[in-house]
């Protein structure tokens, strides 16, 4: 099913009368959702990713835009009869019901034709409890299992009823680190195995880029940018998403183009032709940096890091916007962690220019 | 835990609670329960110096006396009545009141208000509404009926002689039910109202993904999530109601009855407290005791059927 959001907006009146402010949530979001994707709703607290989410489960009526499953404009329908499955943050599953119970659950408000004989439920809410892996424990009660199991039983319930799309908010954020890169491991595969169009919402871009088909990417109601995880990545739009992909951050410099070419701080580091004299923000991948004696860039070495694989060199530059500038480069390469200053040359398409003022992206 | 060396500083901070509960609650208890057992104990004849022999004198007596019966059949009758209805009227009326928005503070304050009213002074309108001299339709004459009846005639139906002389057993509980029922749903629906503001909203917007009918969410949701609430009402409202009284002073007049029938309506606390002026502190200990002991097995019973039934 996929699912079309046409000029999405919502806005919360404000609380206190007095100063008459309304909070724009969501503004103007139009988007098609492909069928049987799983899309990953990325930004910051406040972003209103969530209420993105919850304006599609219907839990939320959306002031102005439209919402399409398929070609049924859902817009005006209440949630219940729109056939989505809601995992929430904090599962909301019911603590005096067994897992077997709330799994059953949704199947037994079904009316009518719908409904189901008792066998046929039991069977269904067996073959979802199996998809997510705890056939073992349906006797128990929510408040015996780890976070992790809460979180497959709040899944299996949501997909017990064939949801047309399937909506998680924050779905691994309940979870430690370890157990969060397993189960967004199945959430991948579960999305996988049953084709629902599934979105979820997240402010953790590492959680959205691995399993995601597509993210988009939202600031303050705003979507600054939709794509493919690696295409946004590699392919800001603006210093925002830039900044806000990618662990460890994106180095930020202030910059000067001259003469086609960059200077960050009195050093002319990269060639960009094509571009007009003016002052720029330069963001550089970590990974965008090469160990070059005679490279143009130099940094005050502080530290070096060992991490196995990788070294990581922490270094400090004048023109630097970020506290320290942290390069990441392969651990083949001997760091001499007594120099003074480390030297590099950039990889071109590591390098991004964006506007001082609209901080958008500048192409060269 | 309070460092040993700062324990007296501690008692002294509890001693004023301490010493009035064990002057005005610890010894009461401690003396009821040996003057019960003392034969024939009478005050006067106690203040002078005169020594009683134990036994069970008293409690025979208790159980010999024949209104005794009707006390513990009233009791019993009006709790059976009142538990039951007062708690689903409330439950019901803290979901609604749960599930509105405008106004729900002042609805609330309105629901609460009885609560704050003396027992006594509502028990009196009460029986104003159902007994005694209204105006007749065109002001003219007084109609010796209350609004109750009013509006019963008003629908076409007969006047019922609730609560005056020669009325009936029935129509004097069912004047009790309300009264009571009427004058217990605030601190339930408060309580209740408390309970239901605490359950997470995010099962209600669970319960709305996935259609649940409202009935529904109401039995398979609110209440077993607001059982700890629930059973809470459930005891203290059978303690209150084995403990009924002062209704049915604020309704009948201390005669606990309507004109001519003195003390049909009488309860076990009304029999302790009939047995006091006569200096019968022997027997009115006693029948206590007897209460004491109702209330613990009906407490014990409660609280055995909810350990089933609570789900925390």
């Amino acid at each position: 099913m996929k699912v079309v959001l046409q000029n999405l907006t919502k806005i919360f009146p404000s609380r206190d009368k007095k100063a008459g402010k309304e909070v724009v949530a969501v503004n103007d979001f139009t988007f098609e959702i492909p069928d049987g994707k799983l899309i990953g709703l990325l930004g910051p607290s406040g972003c209103g990713k969530s209420t993105t989410l919850y304006m599609i489960s219907g839990l939320q009526k959306p002031t102005g835009g439209k919402i399409f499953f398929g070609d049924d404009d859902v817009t005006e329908l209440p949630t219940e009869s729109r056939g989505v499955g809601l995992v929430f943050q904090n599962y909301a599953l019911y603590p005096h019901m067994t897992v077997k119970q709330n799994i059953l659950f949704p199947l037994e408000n079904l009316k009518g034709a719908d409904r189901m004989p008792k066998a046929e439920m039991l069977e269904r809410a067996y073959a979802a409890a199996k998809l997510v892996q705890i056939e073992d424990l349906m006797d128990r009660k929510p408040g015996e299992m780890s976070g992790g199991q809460q979180q497959r039983v709040a899944i299996a319930r949501a997909l017990v009823k064939m949801p047309r799309v399937l909506l998680l908010d924050e779905p691994l954020s309940n979870l430690d680190a370890r157990l969060r890169l397993q189960t967004r491991e199945e959430i991948r595969r579960i999305q996988r195995e049953t084709g629902i169009t599934t979105i979820f919402v997240t402010h953790d871009q590492e959680e959205a880029m691995s399993i995601s088909d597509m993210i988009v990417v939202m600031k303050l109601g705003v979507v600054q940018q939709i794509g493919a995880p690696q295409e946004v990545y590699d392919n800001p739009l603006n210093l925002f998403v830039a900044k806000f992909l990618g662990t460890p951050p994106i180095n930020v410099f202030d910059g000067t183009v001259k003469d086609g070419k960059l200077y960050i701080g009195e050093e002319a580091v990269l060639d960009v032709p094509g571009v007009a004299d003016q002052e720029v923000t330069v963001g550089i991948r970590p990974e965008g940096f090469v160990l070059d004696e005679n490279g143009p860039l130099s940094c005050k070495l502080s530290s070096v890091e060992v991490m196995g694989r990788d070294v990581s060199i922490v270094s400090k530059n004048a023109a630097s916007l970020n506290p320290v500038v942290r390069s990441i480069i392969n651990a083949d390469n001997k760091v001499d962690a007594s120099k003074e200053y480390v030297r590099y040359t950039l990889k071109a398409h590591k390098v991004f220019i964006f506007n001082k003022e609209n901080e958008e992206r500048i192409y060269f | 835990m309070v460092d040993s060396k700062h324990q007296w500083k501690a008692w002294i901070y509890l001693s004023p609670a301490i010493v009035l509960l064990l002057i005005f609650t610890v010894w009461p208890i401690i003396n009821t329960v040996r003057i019960a057992f003392l034969e024939g104990y009478n005050a006067l004849e106690a203040a002078y110096g005169v020594q009683f022999q134990f036994g069970l004198g008293n409690f025979i007596k208790v159980l010999q006396y024949s209104d005794f019966m009707t006390c513990l059949k009233n009791t019993m009758l009006l709790t059976v009545l009142t538990v039951p209805i007062s708690t689903i009227l409330a439950l019901l009326i803290a979901v609604a009141l749960n599930s509105i928005k405008p106004l729900q503070k002042f609805l609330q304050t309105i629901f609460f208000l009885p609560y704050v009213t003396n027992s006594i002074a509502i028990g009196m309108v009460f029986a104003a509404m159902f007994n005694i001299i209204g105006l007749s339709p065109d002001g003219m004459r007084a109609e010796s009926w209350g609004i109750i009846n009013n509006v019963i005639m008003f629908f076409g139906g007969e006047p019922v002689n609730w609560i005056n002389a020669q009325s009936s057993y029935a129509a004097n509980i069912a004047v009790m039910t309300i009264y009571i029922v009427w004058n217990a749903l605030p601190f339930k629906i408060l309580i209740l109202l408390g309970g239901l503001q605490s359950i997470n909203k995010q099962y209600y917007e669970a319960a709305r993904v996935d259609g649940t009918p409202r009935w529904r969410v109401l039995t398979r949701i609110t209440v077993p999530l607001l059982s700890p609430m629930l059973v809470y009402v459930v005891i203290t409202s059978f303690i209150g109601g084995f403990k009924e009284y002062s209704s049915i002073v604020g309704i009948f007049g201390e005669k606990m009855g309507p004109v001519g029938a003195d003390l049909k309506l009488n309860t076990m606390v009304g029999y302790i407290y009939e047995a006091l002026p006569e200096m019968n502190y022997g027997v009115a200990s006693a029948a206590a005791l007897v209460l004491f002991g109702i209330i613990l097995v009906v407490t014990l019973i409660n609280l055995q059927v909810s350990k089933k039934r609570v789900h925390f």
